[in-house]
């Protein structure tokens, strides 16, 4: 080989080494700051962490006892969300992929919501909360049935959990869907031909062939509503209640929101980030683990569909 | 494999015992209906938030009362002050200051440094899962990187002021703790699983041949990513950049932590910034409702519910011209 053609190959693989190297490079960042972000939380949380943390209410404003109430509360929270949120998900995703004719108008009108859904911004949810189910949908339950006392027409428990609600809707859709659709033809045939009525064949072979994706869809969609902190802001959520929340109607409180408050607004910092630091690590937890469960059964029901398809 | 076939065992048995009509009956129907008409619940859902919040915006244009206060070309003029013409956002002072144009730089500047961070980053990270990494180390490279979207923002945020604030201080010396640039920091890792999904999924689009055909001509594999994958890739990657700005500038708890909230007019980046998002956070809460103060926080958020509705739809419809151009619709 001339020496001026292997110079030339000397440099391309350099440069071949290099755009590697870059590349490579960039995962390994955003792979550490993953690591960086999970190992603070861990490390400074773990020192908290205690059983009277977990059970506890707070103490001697917000700087000792434990964080039970906003534990329960979002628990309550997602919950309420869940009830709410997954049916009408999983109804959608039915429609859109076993009613819908392919050139259905409302069905892409449908698909465009559900992604423009996804893409507003949670602080526009908080003011929707207050704008309509607050000022309109509660205070009209008011005025219909408590003669104008506010009942229903004031932050609550139930209003954010709807607010969440639509806020979750694409997750639950989206997964929903990606399952119905991995469904094999043939399955659905086949119960067709035996005879099964459309219905039966959705509820019968097509939906448990799908439930891993509708799990997948559920629990990112509980993590993703135990996560936010914006749209509650307003509808219902408080700093500190003496009482749990036992009716639909009462305020609540929230692990997001205790980071919030505690991280923005703590007269004394120094004594408050250790339960800064207790608060978010369960927050951290709990939405993680949820994250990790949902990748794991994604993850193997794609296998198992891959194998039998 | 074996709940299929008990499937199929207890379909058969059902049609022998109960109904040979393959038309439901009423109950049937009943379902079908139901489940079409919860599908219209995303559909009211985007237009009761428009209208919602649009409603309680709509004082700043037709209430007299309010246009004492405020009105919709006053938000963006400058205001007269005793040496100077300022913008100034004070909504709570002797005379109430409404001008937007600080919150806006505040959200564009936390925007554009997220952007500046995270679009580098994830765009290499898509490249190496998508042409580099061995089918091992992208099935535990992708999911992991998406896991970051998992983290709660608020989370983010709280790391942000207390671990990224500290090193930012530490190494650009900057004066203020809390400065866009901790908050653009911040955000980034917000929107770095967006900006790499998409960008992802736009270079897997590229068909195979596109890289064999490359290769074939003597192309190194270098030169094949820079010169044949990522311009056929590259309206997807625009779209993931447009898509993760959407992101950046709705993004509330991590900037209302960590940017430090004063609405001044400036552009640098060492200091506090106060972003569209984080104001209507702040402020809601202790506003009368109905005042002009609570009307033009609801504008904000329509500007905002406005803005990211043109930005994700231009998103989507890039990503879906270039599937289409390259055949690979899904």
């Amino acid at each position: 080989m001339p020496a001026g053609a292997r110079k030339l190959v000397g440099k391309v693989r350099h440069g071949d080494r290099a755009l590697a190297a870059a590349t490579v490079g960039a995962a390994v960042i955003i792979l550490g700051m993953l690591a960086i972000i999970l190992l603070d939380v861990i490390v400074g949380g773990a020192r908290t962490i205690s059983w009277e943390f977990i059970s506890q209410p707070p103490r001697k404003g917000m700087t000792e006892g434990g964080i039970f109430p906003a534990i329960f509360g979002t628990v309550a929270l997602t919950l309420l969300m869940t009830i709410a949120a997954v049916p009408a998900g999983v109804a959608t995703a039915i429609y859109l992929t076993e009613y819908a004719s392919m050139q259905s108008r409302v069905a892409r009108l449908v698909r465009v919501s559900v992604a423009n859904l996804a893409g507003v911004p949670s602080i526009v949810f908080g003011l929707f909360g207050l704008g309509f189910f607050i000022s309109t949908v509660g205070r009209g339950i008011d005025k219909v049935a408590y003669g104008g006392q506010s009942v229903y027409g004031r932050p609550c428990l139930i209003w954010s959990a709807l607010t969440l609600a639509i806020l979750t809707l694409p997750v639950v859709v989206v997964s929903t869907e990606e399952a119905i659709l991995s469904v094999p033809r043939e399955l659905r045939e086949g119960s067709l031909a035996v005879g099964a009525t459309r219905l039966q064949t959705i509820v019968r072979v097509v939906l448990p062939e799908a439930l891993g994706g509708i799990l997948t869809g559920t629990i990112l969609a509980v993590s993703r509503g135990a996560g936010e902190v914006a749209p509650i802001l307003f509808t219902g959520v408080a700093y500190y209640l003496p009482q749990l929340p036992t009716n639909l109607n009462d305020q609540f409180m929230n692990l997001g929101y205790h980071v919030y408050v505690l991280a923005t607004q703590s007269p004394d910092v120094d004594r408050t980030k250790p339960l800064l630091y207790g608060t978010a690590f369960v927050l951290l937890v709990l939405t993680f683990l949820l994250n990790l469960i949902a990748i794991y059964i994604r993850s193997r029901s794609r296998k198992r569909s891959r194998a039998s398809a | 494999m074996a709940s299929q076939t008990t499937t199929r065992i207890r379909i058969t048995r059902e049609r022998s015992s109960r109904s040979l009509r393959r038309q439901g009956g009423l109950g049937e129907r009943f379902i079908e209906l139901a489940i079409r008409a919860v599908a219209l619940v995303s559909i009211a859902s985007i237009l009761l938030i428009l209208l919602f919040v649009g409603k309680e915006a709509l004082p700043l244009i037709t209430s007299g009362e309010v246009h004492r206060e405020v009105t919709l070309g006053s938000m963006f003029a400058p205001i007269q002050t005793a040496n100077d013409m300022a913008y100034v956002w004070q909504p709570v002072s002797e005379t109430p200051k409404y001008n937007v144009l600080p919150l806006i730089v505040g959200s564009l500047k936390v925007t554009l440094v997220a952007l500046v961070f995270a679009v580098p980053l994830s765009v290499g990270a898509a490249v190496y899962v998508s042409e580099y990494a061995g089918p091992r180390a992208r099935e535990i490279v992708k999911p992991a990187i998406e896991l970051l979207a998992g983290i709660p923002s608020v989370v983010v945020g709280f790391f942000a002021l207390i671990v990224l604030a500290s090193w930012v201080q530490k190494v650009f010396t900057t004066e203020h703790r809390l400065n866009s640039l901790v908050a653009g920091l911040g955000l980034s890792f917000a929107i770095c699983p967006i900006v790499f999904s998409v960008s992802e999924d736009a270079l897997r689009a590229v068909p195979r041949s596109y890289r064999e055909a490359a290769l074939a001509m003597g192309s190194t594999r270098a030169q094949t990513v820079l010169k044949v994958v990522l311009p056929a890739a590259a309206p997807g990657i625009a779209a993931a950049i447009v898509l993760g700005f959407g992101r950046a500038i709705g993004e509330t708890m991590i900037v209302v932590i960590a940017s430090g909230n004063a609405a001044l007019l400036d552009f640098s980046l060492d200091r506090s910034a106060r972003t569209i998002t984080a104001t209507i956070a702040q402020e809601l809460g202790e506003v009368v409702v109905g005042s002009p103060h609570y009307s033009v926080l609801f504008a904000l958020g329509a500007m905002l519910f406005l803005a990211t509705f043109v930005v994700n739809f231009f998103g989507e419809r890039i990503v879906h011209g270039m599937r289409r151009r390259l055949g690979t619709v899904s």
